[in-house]
């Protein structure tokens, strides 16, 4: 057969015999596992998309229980804004900002138990904007003003 | 959720965070050990790659790729986190650029005379409230509970809504009172900062409700659940966003 | 969810994995494409590598343009007062030939590679999201073509690459040229944006059994650290596009100075991303002669982590040098002592990588076809222009040089010697994997020295005439000032001019290499350059369906392995022959996979990349273009996710027998 001449005809795929022996590829058996719905819902759930098992389920209660600190720290912080604190408040409000930040992304974008590639390309979107930003500001001289 | 793609098997059955752990520093040791082999190398013409290049792969392994080829992950979802830390610098220069001209509104009116600090501490908690009833949609989704994903997803969309309308009550308020778009750079700045984020949330109450309509009537072309999902993490990016708008809009003093 | 798409999964299951789904009801008023012959199969097509070759010619006829222009400036220049531009004309020359060159024909031929090869190398059908893959390519044509259209309504921008505000704003530059520039360049950004987040996601999740990030191709490696960047500088220059948008169309305050603006704002944003840029220009083609270099001189690459890992530094480092482009803007101290550093630090990767190609060279038997002397030319060419860039890093020296032709001969070196002759290295190298043929090997000698020559003649006076203080961007320089002897600026204009017709002739032999010599070219052999990486797993032109079994890889270089055997004992290594390429293509043949599956053509991509042109000529003149194509996009959206990403078999024709139909069925099992 002549490989070189680009028009080589093409494998007639049916002529082969997905049952000879060895010639089952392990991509094969994946899409037979895929057959079965249950088994597949089954993965999603125990790790397919990467969610940790024992966290799969955080219970609606407990982002009831999550929705309510994120609504006492912005009562916080309105408050604080009302409040002279003299120099610790702009930190202060910062560090509730950052808190409730990494709350929703921890737990209602489930990064917390999600794989570790979400967390990475993410938090490296977060980091460069951070510093790179942060720096030309600094160009500025935005922070002595 | 079953992306098998040829050559995507996601079944997976290890524990993910492991495995995923395990890809950054096997290739950094994997890395590590091609070097040690280039030092121990006397003659340039080796190959140093032999040494991996043949450890036996079990063809028949019974989940390829846990270790190796894919990551077992969504495209999907891999694309939505892509598309977020790409919006990180988007809306990290809207931010910057208004961080640097807040002050700048000559004798035209500035923040001091016109945020109406209970109003927009309303609103953010509406926004916020809605990341709740969102994480809710998605929980449903993950229990096929068809009922109250749409009604989830419904509430969702409202609050959304809510916080839009009250964006365009706070725009017409600020006209009124003298801030127009033109009117100097601060104004300029908050206006389009602001604006960008109503339109990410308009854009969040669409996606919501074409959700909704689809699942209402079974059309979404591939996973429910995962389709729930993304668009939760869309919805929920947007409301940090307004979380860190909020601190350093609102209740920083200019 | 418009832009979200899942990718394949295998037809046979798919009816019952989503059974509330089927195709009929689902995209309701469109029968899907499913031509695989005339134009409608390129234009709905969603296979990567007609894409890819599609991004190819695209991005070379605007590499056509963008040379006709730097032609013209070229002759502006040749003599003192020169009268072939007016001014207003030059300004718009210079700066459209840098835009086309910078947007339109490097990044996008990068694209082509990277669309081309990425799944190849790493064993992949298809990209992950094949549909987006194709929108990327369409929004990028109609992109480039409505920032064109700009010549025919009113004339192109005229404030230079990089668009100064407040220098770009109205007052000063009163035609639609730099709204054109900034909606062209957002549609564009838009293409880039979409096309990194696919590649990204292809790379990482697609990857082939046993294919760890390790073994990786290294072209795949330096193309996926390009995406990376392009992931996170695009949407910088999407707020500073947007900034000037509004400053320019609806009169909003950001660049003006009456009103307290800070002119350094848009400097800043603009190079956070301009310096990353730079790099998304070059490293992809440091990952071609990363793959040529090895091949054609028989040797794996040298410490090929060094080479990964010192491009990953690139990436991360090339985000903390932006502000070297403004030493001259009055930063202040502080600032320029630290870019200053940073801007030294960057070079060390860059030189990690040169020491790697050389000593890839050493002691191998060097086989010097055209791709390899391209290979060559760049390591030279790009380590004058490495060096050159050094001196920039110096504060003091760089306040000197800038904004003069010393910092135009610096550039061109980067960006010419170091991305294009990669690029061209990366057209001989893998014609005969595209094409099936090889490029005529002659014809390509001349092609390769003419444009090293060429390119040496145009940019190496620049060195000189920008340190006798010829400035740039200016149309004209006056024989009274051109100085004496051997520095004088007008016998070196001169010679940059015929330099620069000498590298047209070149790109002319190319371009009749690639259109008309290629025709009667014979069948290339399988395997012409006896290659080492995953691609070349697989028939010349590779089929519809790239493999016929997804390889399983156990090495880097893995079809050297497969090659070759190791005889050597212990650890002396001796490779003998094994097996020919074409042994090893047929036994892939006879293990072909029972149940290939592939992404459906669809319309949607189109039709949502032609609405945004749509809205962008609603921004300059009326706004109901703008709900004319957001209605055009919203409907697309919609087709889009109603759409499934697979086709039902009963949207195609019944199998025809004979030849011609094979090739369909199997694309659309």
């Amino acid at each position: 057969m002549d490989v070189d001449a680009p028009t080589t005809p093409e494998v007639d795929v049916k002529h082969v015999d997905p049952d000879a022996p060895g010639d089952r590829t392990a991509d094969e058996q994946v899409d037979m596992t895929g057959l079965d719905e249950a088994a597949a819902k089954n993965r999603h759930h125990d790790g397919t998309d990467g969610v940790h098992g024992d966290h799969d389920h955080v219970s609606d209660n407990r982002y009831i229980v999550i929705a309510a600190i994120l609504a006492v720290i912005t009562a916080a912080e309105v408050v604080a804004s009302y409040v002279d604190l003299g120099p610790v408040f702009i930190p202060l409000l910062l560090f509730m900002m950052a808190v409730k930040f990494f709350v929703v992304v921890s737990y209602f974008m489930h990064l917390k138990f999600d794989n570790n590639i979400f967390k990475r390309l993410f938090y490296t979107g977060l980091f460069l904007a951070v510093f790179v930003y942060v720096a030309a500001l600094l160009t500025f001289q935005f922070f002595e003003s | 959720m079953s992306d098998t793609k040829n050559d995507t098997p996601d079944n997976a059955v290890g524990d993910p965070e492991v495995q995923d752990d395990n890809i950054v520093s096997d290739t950094v040791k994997e890395a590590g050990a091609i070097v040690k082999d280039h030092l121990s190398d006397d003659h340039d013409h080796r190959d140093a790659h032999d040494e991996f290049g043949h450890t036996p792969v079990d063809e028949h392994d019974s989940h390829p790729g846990a270790h190796h080829t894919s990551l077992g992950l969504s495209n999907t979802k891999l694309a939505m986190w892509l598309f977020l830390g790409s919006e990180c610098l988007l809306f990290g220069g809207l931010i910057s650029t208004y961080m640097l001209y807040r002050n700048r509104h000559s004798e035209g009116v500035g923040p001091d005379q016109l945020w109406d600090i209970p109003f927009t501490s309303a609103s953010s908690f509406v926004l916020l409230m809605s990341s709740l009833t969102m994480v809710l949609a998605v929980s449903a989704a993950n229990r096929r509970d068809d009922r109250n994903t749409k009604l989830w997803l419904v509430v969702t969309a409202t609050l959304g809504g809510l916080f839009v309308a009250g964006q365009v009550y706070e725009f017409t308020t600020f006209y009124r009172e003298g801030l127009g778009y033109t009117e100097s750079l601060f104004a300029s700045s908050f206006y389009t900062l602001t604006g960008f984020h109503g339109v990410h949330v308009s854009v969040g109450i669409i996606m919501l409700m074409a959700t909704m309509g689809m699942v209402a009537k079974n059309k979404i072309s591939g996973d429910k659940a995962e389709t729930v999902e993304m668009v939760g993490l869309y919805w929920h990016f947007v409301d940090v966003i307004w979380i860190i708008i909020f601190t350093l809009v609102y209740l920083i003093p200019a | 969810m418009a832009i979200i798409e899942r990718p394949a999964s295998d037809t046979l299951t798919y009816s019952d994995m989503d059974a509330a789904v089927t195709a009929t009801s689902s995209y309701g008023y469109l029968r899907r494409p499913v031509e695989t012959t005339g134009w409608r199969s390129w234009a709905f097509t969603v296979d990567h590598k007609k894409i890819g070759i599609m991004y190819g010619v695209a991005a070379m006829v605007f590499f056509v343009i963008g040379g006709l222009e730097a032609g013209l400036i070229r002759l502006q220049l040749a003599g003192p007062e020169g009268t072939v531009l007016s001014a207003d004309k030059y300004n718009q020359m210079f700066t459209m030939h840098a835009t086309t060159m910078v947007f339109l024909f490097v990044m996008p031929m990068a694209a082509a590679f990277a669309n081309y090869f990425i799944p190849l190398q790493i064993g992949a059908r298809d990209v992950a999201f094949p549909r987006l893959n194709a929108l990327s390519f369409w929004v990028f044509i109609f992109g480039g073509v409505f920032l064109n259209t700009s010549w025919f309504l009113g004339g192109g921008a005229d404030g230079g690459w990089f668009m100064y505000a407040p220098n770009s704003d109205t007052p000063f530059s009163p035609s639609n040229g730099v709204d054109f520039w900034g909606l062209g360049l957002q549609i564009v950004g838009i293409a880039s944006l979409v096309g990194a987040i696919n590649l990204i996601t292809t790379v990482l999740n697609m990857r082939a059994p046993g294919m760890s990030l390790m073994k990786m191709p290294i072209f795949t490696w330096m193309a996926f650290v390009t995406q990376m960047l392009l992931l996170f500088a695009i949407p910088v220059i999407t707020v500073a596009l947007f900034l000037l948008m509004f400053q320019r169309s609806y009169d909003a305050t950001f660049f003006s100075v009456e009103a307290g603006a800070d002119p350094l704002l848009w400097q800043h944003l603009f190079w956070i991303f301009g310096h990353p840029e730079v790099y998304i220009i070059v490293l992809p083609s440091f990952g071609i002669i990363s793959e040529v270099l090895p091949v054609f001189s028989k040797k794996p690459l040298f410490g090929y982590p060094f080479v990964v890992f010192s491009g990953a530094a690139i990436g991360f480092v090339g985000w903390g040098v932006w502000a070297h482009h403004m030493f001259a803007s009055g930063l202040g101290p502080i600032s320029v002592a630290v870019f200053s550093v940073s801007t030294m630090a960057i070079a060390v990767p860059t030189g990690v990588k040169i020491i790697n190609w050389t000593l890839t060279m050493w002691g191998g038997k060097l086989w010097f076809t055209t791709a390899m002397l391209f290979a060559v030319g760049l390591i030279v060419n790009f380590t004058i222009g490495g060096l050159s860039g050094v001196t920039h890093a110096v504060a003091p020296s760089d306040t000197q040089q800038t904004d003069t032709y010393y910092i135009v001969a610096h550039f061109h070196y980067v960006i010419f010697g170091g991305g294009v002759l990669g690029l061209f290295a990366g057209f001989y190298y893998w014609w005969p994997k595209i094409f099936g043929k090889c490029l005529n090997e002659r014809l390509g000698k001349w092609n390769f020295w003419l444009m090293m020559i060429g390119m040496n003649m145009t940019f190496g006076p620049m060195h000189i005439i920008g340190l006798q203080g010829q400035p740039r961007r200016m149309y004209q320089w006056t024989e009274a000032r051109a100085g004496e002897g051997f520095f004088n600026l007008g016998f070196w204009n001169l010679v940059a001019t015929i330099g620069t017709f000498i590298l047209g002739v070149g790109i002319l032999v190319f371009l009749y290499n690639a259109i008309f010599q290629h025709r009667k070219e014979p069948a290339a052999p399988i395997d012409p350059w006896d290659a080492r990486s995953l691609e070349w797993l697989t028939t010349s032109p590779p089929k519809p369906h790239n493999f016929d079994r997804t390889p399983t890889v156990h090495a880097l270089d893995e079809v050297f392995h497969r090659k070759y055997e190791d005889v050597g004992e212990g650890d002396q290594h001796e490779y003998v022959l094994r097996t020919s390429l074409e042994d090893l293509v047929l036994e892939e043949e006879r293990h072909a996979d029972a149940h290939i599956h592939l992404p459906a053509p669809s319309y949607w991509p189109i039709v949502l990349a032609f609405a945004l042109p749509i809205m962008a000529y609603g921004v300059i003149y009326t706004a109901w273009l703008i709900a004319l194509g957001a209605a055009i996009a919203i409907a697309a959206m919609f087709g889009w996710a109603l759409e499934p990403a697979d086709a039902e078999p009963s949207d195609f024709d019944p199998p025809a027998t004979g030849g011609e139909s094979s090739s369909k069925e199997l694309a659309n099992v």
